[in-house]
């Protein structure tokens, strides 16, 4: 394989990772915007521990992951207060506070504005970033099976009516929003130990937004939704390198075009299901 | 020099207290939020520099802009709202996103990504009032954004179709049964909330003497942060949560220095919501008065 194929395939796993990430708050019907911050956090966390402090890269990507992850549940406590659009927005108000600090603190050890240098002298391989993909794919893959996947998903639909039945939906949310948080920790931490580099500037209101993009594209009903969504935005756009300047204008189309052709995404529950695919089935859509 | 902070937060407050108008309008008829708005305000300072460059001049300009940017966020609605009344609330708010990144991306390509500034418009006076030091431009432009939120109060609380507005807003069903041509209303507001954002933009562009396709995004998010603060759904409210924020921004800016700025704007945006999600004025009209 080439290095751009390798590049591609890399972008992709980490991708996948974000998607995942907004895929775990937004099961329990929680919409957040502030994913790159927790990616932020575990991009300079673990970056710090294996540059300044010399520990080995695991146990570097699992703190940073962890320490995103308890961000995640110290957000998730004021967020359970908060629905739809107040809760992005404090979400996003959160990513822009972890932005600037990032980009005005801690400038003797991260470089501050002008970026972390020098994480490692040779990227990590490709496998360290697929086979944390494969493991969350498993863990969300049994998760959604499990009964606290059914859990979350009626949170998702109905939350009083969740509470009602006796689902502890607090601990629920929470647990969601910081397993999220350290899922977008992990994928910040392989980001910067991949590309030997970050800045803040990676991690700004974009990119949270473009990581909620790949799950309601994909397909916000279902796990595999978020994972086909950041294959698509990954991929298309190298084959859409023919449009030069206008990919961006194309995009945009296109996803105003897939939300009224495709309101709930492009993969639904129904589509994955066998039956869907029988004749005469066709007509139960969600 | 406090005082000096104060007045300068003003201005820059009622530029923000303009983009948050147009936000509230859309989220207190539709319970939606626009977020292409930030490009909206953009492709109004973009419009109204072209307009100024072919050799109309800036009040005409300022005209065409708006209504430029006002039939841009009726593309919004036929594509962004009405296909999608009936989908789960964040999907219209995903959709806009799509605009936001068409909007700068072909402003970009048409325009140049450079940074640009609007011609010297008027002979620069400063008033001197006390300590106070008021340039004359910034007078102007604070005098044209308080015309606008004057009007705009005027238009809902007295015109035919500010009421229906108002009825849109309580309930779209029950205003359509009562005779309301509910979407006629809905495409003032946006047309109503696209003039305002550029309109904004053309003042911004003007106080700070910026413009590029990227201006939009920054403002369009303290726009955002304003409408929460002040109380979402509430144009007075909009108006109190602009002038907070220009004020925060500017004072955090001039006492701690210039990282403070988003950390105090994103940080009250960030208790507003946890302490009083309902907004400032959200408290005293809880029920009554959605715009």
């Amino acid at each position: 394989m080439s290095v751009y194929h390798l590049d591609l395939l890399s972008a992709l796993g980490i991708n996948i990772l974000l998607a995942l990430s907004v895929y775990s708050p937004m099961a329990t019907g929680q919409l957040s915007l502030g994913n790159a911050g927790f990616m932020a956090i575990g991009a300079y966390v673990s970056a710090i521990l294996t540059v300044h402090l010399h520990l080995p890269l695991f146990p570097s990507l699992v703190t940073g992951g962890v320490i995103a992850g308890i961000f995640g549940i110290l957000v998730g406590f004021p967020a359970l207060r908060l629905r739809g659009v107040f809760l992005a927005m404090a979400t996003l108000g959160f990513g822009e506070i972890v932005r600037n600090f990032f980009m005005n603190f801690l400038g003797r050890v991260t470089g501050a504005a002008y970026g972390f240098r020098g994480i490692g002298d040779t990227p990590i391989s490709i496998l360290w970033i697929w086979s944390w993909v494969i493991f969350f794919l498993i863990f969300f893959f049994f998760l959604s099976r499990s009964r606290l996947g059914l859990t979350m998903l009626a949170t998702h639909d109905d939350d009083t009516v969740s509470e009602l039945i006796g689902i502890n939906i607090v601990r629920l949310k929470i647990g969601a929003f910081g397993l999220g948080a350290f899922v977008a920790g992990v994928a910040g931490g392989l980001h910067a130990h991949y590309y030997l580099y970050t800045e803040p500037e990676f991690f700004n209101v974009w990119k949270s937004i473009h990581m909620v993009l790949f799950v309601i594209m994909g397909g916000m009903l279902t796990f595999w939704g978020g994972v086909f969504g950041a294959g698509v935005f990954t991929l298309l756009p190298e084959f859409l390198r023919f449009l030069h300047d206008w990919r961006g204008a194309f995009f945009g189309v296109m996803i105003i075009g897939i939300m009224i052709a495709r309101p709930y995404g492009l993969l639904t529950r129904e589509i994955l299901q066998f039956d869907f695919w029988l004749p005469g089935q066709r007509k139960r859509r969600l | 020099m406090f005082l000096q902070q104060l007045f300068n937060g003003v201005m820059l407050g009622s530029t923000y207290a303009l983009i948050a108008i147009s936000f509230t309008l859309l989220m207190g008829v539709l319970n939606m939020l626009n977020f292409a708005i930030g490009e909206v305000f953009m492709l109004g300072a973009i419009f109204g520099l072209t307009f100024v460059k072919l050799g109309l001049s800036l009040y005409l300009a300022f005209f065409l802009a708006i209504i430029c940017t006002g039939c841009a966020c009726l593309v919004i609605e036929r594509f962004s709202f009405r296909p999608l009344r009936h989908a789960p609330p964040l999907v219209p708010l995903l959709s806009t996103i799509g605009f936001s990144i068409l909007f700068q991306n072909t402003a970009e390509n048409l325009w140049g990504s450079e940074r640009s500034q609007f011609p010297q418009w008027m002979e620069p006076i400063d008033f001197h009032v006390g300590p106070l030091l008021i340039p004359s431009t910034q007078l102007i432009i604070f005098a044209a954004a308080v015309f606008l939120m004057v009007g705009l109060d005027l238009f809902i609380q007295r015109t035919r179709i500010g009421r229906g507005m108002r009825a849109v807003a309580e309930n779209i069903e029950t205003a359509s049964i009562l005779g309301v041509d509910s979407n006629l209303i809905i495409s003032t507001t946006f047309l109503v909330s696209g003039a305002l954002a550029g309109a904004s933009g053309i003042l911004f562009g003007l106080s700070f003497s910026i413009v590029s396709p990227f201006m939009g995004m920054e403002p369009g998010i303290k726009g955002i942060a304003a409408m929460i603060v002040g109380g979402m759904g509430n144009i007075r409210g909009a108006i109190v949560g602009g002038l907070m924020i220009g004020i925060i921004e500017v004072l955090s800016v001039g006492y701690l220095g210039a990282p403070a700025k988003d950390f105090a704007v994103y940080g009250a945006l960030f208790l507003a919501l946890v302490i009083r999600p309902q907004g400032i004025l959200g408290m005293i009209h809880p029920e009554r008065e959605r715009i």
